[in-house]
């Protein structure tokens, strides 16, 4: 599609007068019409469901097909409508029915919360009074908070240094394997699969320790030290190092990723680049050094970025390990503990808006790359 | 947005296949490298898996390594762990609520998405790309960001002077309020991967079925979501995998109720309780993260290359 076609499209389908008004009406009320109506569909069919004795493979089963062939049903109907409409009109509001329902749950699940958290950030533990920057300054002052910050800071270096470090080791060392190559690597993607809490439990009953009278330890780490003959250590109270052990979890789970992602670009690196450095005498070292590297060198980016924010927004490791205790609080994890269980609004919003403005500049910069993206298509 | 990556790398072409040249295989140095990786990475699955088939005083009394230096004698193996995780301590429901709120979490804003991506390829109106940024952008909205205001519009609904916005419809602690929440976390991500895939679909394909006289439902449903089935497939198994696997939705909005409870918070509240009764938090493990790892092992190949050419169409 050209530009000089998109313009001509669009100069057609550019309506005036009151004619622009009826448009305007018609394209609203064909973006807002499936998901009012898909929710009350929705809600009619589960009105039941709040029986907390429903028989759920039943709840499962209504919900596919009211999902699938009920929204489905929904877009199919409001095409039939638009089609009743004269010619005129048809075209130029057929478009916000298709991507009418995305926009308007996008606005209320996202785009309006936004706004709303900025608002109640400003605002005391109810929501309701306006207490100018209290919120902020008690997130910037408070010593959980700045342990808080301090920590993540931790996180969001180590955890994508690490997990991208061993993921590119794994991925070249792999990539020279005559036999076994998938099954070494969907073995190191695997804890990809499951939960951080699942993921929790497992790195527990690692650490795990108990103090003297309190039954024989178990945990491996623990069985190792006593095996060399040492005293058992309370590695989870353990600060600050039960930071890093924490973080150990969340590399054990993400190496798999950078290494998969980074594997696929390895891969895309044609052979006789490689075989020709080869040739003229590189070292293995330097192939991978001058050559290897600087060719994934975009994938390292993107990998990171994606590592990065991940880390920034941990919270059920904390949560299921420590509660936040013993000196490993995170930025998510006291949002949560402010506004969930302390019930005050306005700090956890506070403290979500942090957040979101240490990820903006990651933001800016995904968008931007989008943005070269659909340059060079 | 936790578990699902989004991988817009657009220099990611599928793996050539696996012809290796001669002579650049490893030697043993690699070899014996990537074994001890592998192992390091298996030792914490191996203890869950071992310590939820020892019996209670066993696996109370001695580390899970030592079962394994007698792996035949089976008076050291029991399944009454996984029994008693799934009546008594309520994991088998646990497990049904997961499923109820997983899979109607994946399905609608897949149906959703896909629309929008087709509108956002195919059809021309105005301010089509300035829209697209904007979903874009909202990628990288934490999630953190959307919980207050949406928890509060669930309990109080929300009202503009006497205009009601969102009806107080106490959906806090249902499957609908977190089908909803999740649908609307999980479009970002769905419209930005299909939209990749169904937009990089040659164009004289549209063309020539407009020329047919065929109408866009008619393309989309018959040609679109048939030749999309990858980047589709990809999709939801990213968001099964995300919406199983999450414990902060699920937290705030469906509660730690027990009968709502999903098989992650159940797993929470069963560290807190009982965090000491190994052979109970090893089954009860095991069983939240057995249909992950078998979605991961049987849909492997597919998810990989679903994502992949998803994100080599960008």
């Amino acid at each position: 599609m050209t530009a000089g076609e998109t313009s001509a499209a669009e100069a057609e389908t550019q309506p005036r007068g009151p004619r622009a008004l009826w448009v305007a009406i018609l394209r609203v009320v064909g973006a807002v019409a499936i998901p009012v109506a898909a929710f009350y569909l929705l809600w009619s069919t589960f009105d039941f469901l709040r029986d907390e004795d429903a028989n759920r493979i039943l709840v499962v089963g209504v919900a596919i097909v009211v999902g699938v062939a009920g929204v489905f049903f929904l877009y199919w109907a409001m095409n039939r409508a638009v089609e009743l409409l004269p010619d005129r009109y048809r075209e130029s509001v057929r478009p916000y029915v298709f991507v009418g329902p995305a926009l308007v749950i996008l606005s209320v699940f996202l785009v309006y919360p936004v706004i709303n958290t900025i608002l109640i950030s400003f605002m005391d533990a109810q929501g309701e009074a306006f207490v100018g920057f209290d919120n902020f300054k008690f997130v910037f002052t408070d010593d959980s908070m700045l342990r808080a910050i301090r920590n993540t800071a931790g996180w969001v270096i180590l955890v994508p240094l690490a997990a991208v470090s061993i993921g590119l080791a794994f991925a070249t060392l792999a990539d020279r394997l005559r036999r076994g190559e998938a099954v070494a690597k969907s073995l190191i993607f695997l804890p990809m699969a499951i939960s951080f809490a699942g993921a929790s439990v497992t790195w527990r009953l690692i650490y795990s320790y108990r103090p003297e009278g309190f039954g024989s330890n178990i945990g491996l780490l623990n069985g190792l030290v006593t095996g060399a003959g040492g005293e058992p250590v309370p590695w989870i109270t353990l600060e600050p190092w039960n930071n890093l052990l924490l973080m150990v979890i969340m590399v054990w789970m993400q190496t798999g990723f950078a290494m998969v992602v980074l594997s696929a670009a390895i891969k895309a690196i044609p052979d006789e680049i490689i075989e020709a450095a080869r040739i003229d005498g590189a070292s293995e070292f330097q192939v991978f050094r001058r050559i290897i590297v600087p060719s994934i060198l975009p994938t390292i980016a993107v990998v990171t970025t994606y590592m990065v924010i991940n880390a920034m927004k941990v919270f059920d490791i904390i949560f299921v390990m420590t509660g936040g205790n013993f000196g490993t609080e995170v930025i998510a994890e006291r949002m949560i503990r402010w506004f969930f269980i302390s019930g005050h609004d306005g700090r956890g919003a506070a403290i979500a808006v942090v957040l979101f403005a240490a990820i903006i500049p990651i933001m800016i910069w995904n968008v931007r790359r989008f943005r070269e993206q659909e340059a060079t298509r | 947005m936790s578990s699902a990556p989004p991988v817009p790398a657009p220099a990611i072409p599928e793996a050539a296949p696996g012809v290796k040249p001669e002579g650049r295989g490893g030697g043993w140095i690699v070899r014996i490298t990537v074994l001890v990786i592998v192992v390091l990475w298996l030792i914490p699955a191996l203890g869950v898996l071992t310590t939820s088939l020892r019996p209670e005083a066993l696996a109370d009394s001695t580390g899970w390594w030592t079962a394994l230096a007698n792996p035949f004698d089976s008076s050291q193996w029991t399944l009454e762990n996984y029994s008693l995780a799934l009546e008594t301590e309520g994991f088998g429901n646990a497990f049904l609520n997961s499923l109820a709120v997983a899979i109607p979490s994946t399905v609608i804003p897949i149906a959703i998405a896909a629309f929008a991506a087709y509108a956002f390829s195919w059809m021309e109106f105005r301010g089509r790309e300035t829209l697209f940024v904007v979903v874009v952008g909202l990628l990288v909205v934490p999630l953190q960001m959307a919980l207050i205001p949406i928890l509060r519009l669930y309990v109080d609904g929300a009202q503009v002077g006497r205009f009601l916005l969102f009806p107080d419809l106490d959906l806090n602690g249902t499957f609908l309020g977190i089908w909803l929440a999740h649908a609307g976390f999980g479009l970002p991500l769905a419209i930005y991967l299909l939209r990749n895939y169904i937009g990089s679909l040659p164009s004289s394909l549209i063309e020539s079925a407009r020329i047919d006289g065929a109408d866009h439902f008619t393309i989309f449903w018959r040609l679109i979501v048939p030749l999309s089935v990858p980047a589709l497939a990809a999709f939801a198994i990213f968001q099964f995998l995300w919406v199983w696997n999450d414990l902060l939705v699920a937290y705030v909005f469906l509660g730690g109720t027990r009968a709502n409870q999903v098989v992650t918070i159940a797993l929470a509240n069963l560290v807190g309780s009982r965090g000491e009764n190994w052979h109970l938090l090893t089954a009860a493990a095991f069983i939240s993260m057995a249909l992950p790892l078998l979605v991961f092992f049987s849909l492997q190949r597919y998810f990989v290359r679903g994502l992949t050419a998803g994100a080599v169409k960008g």
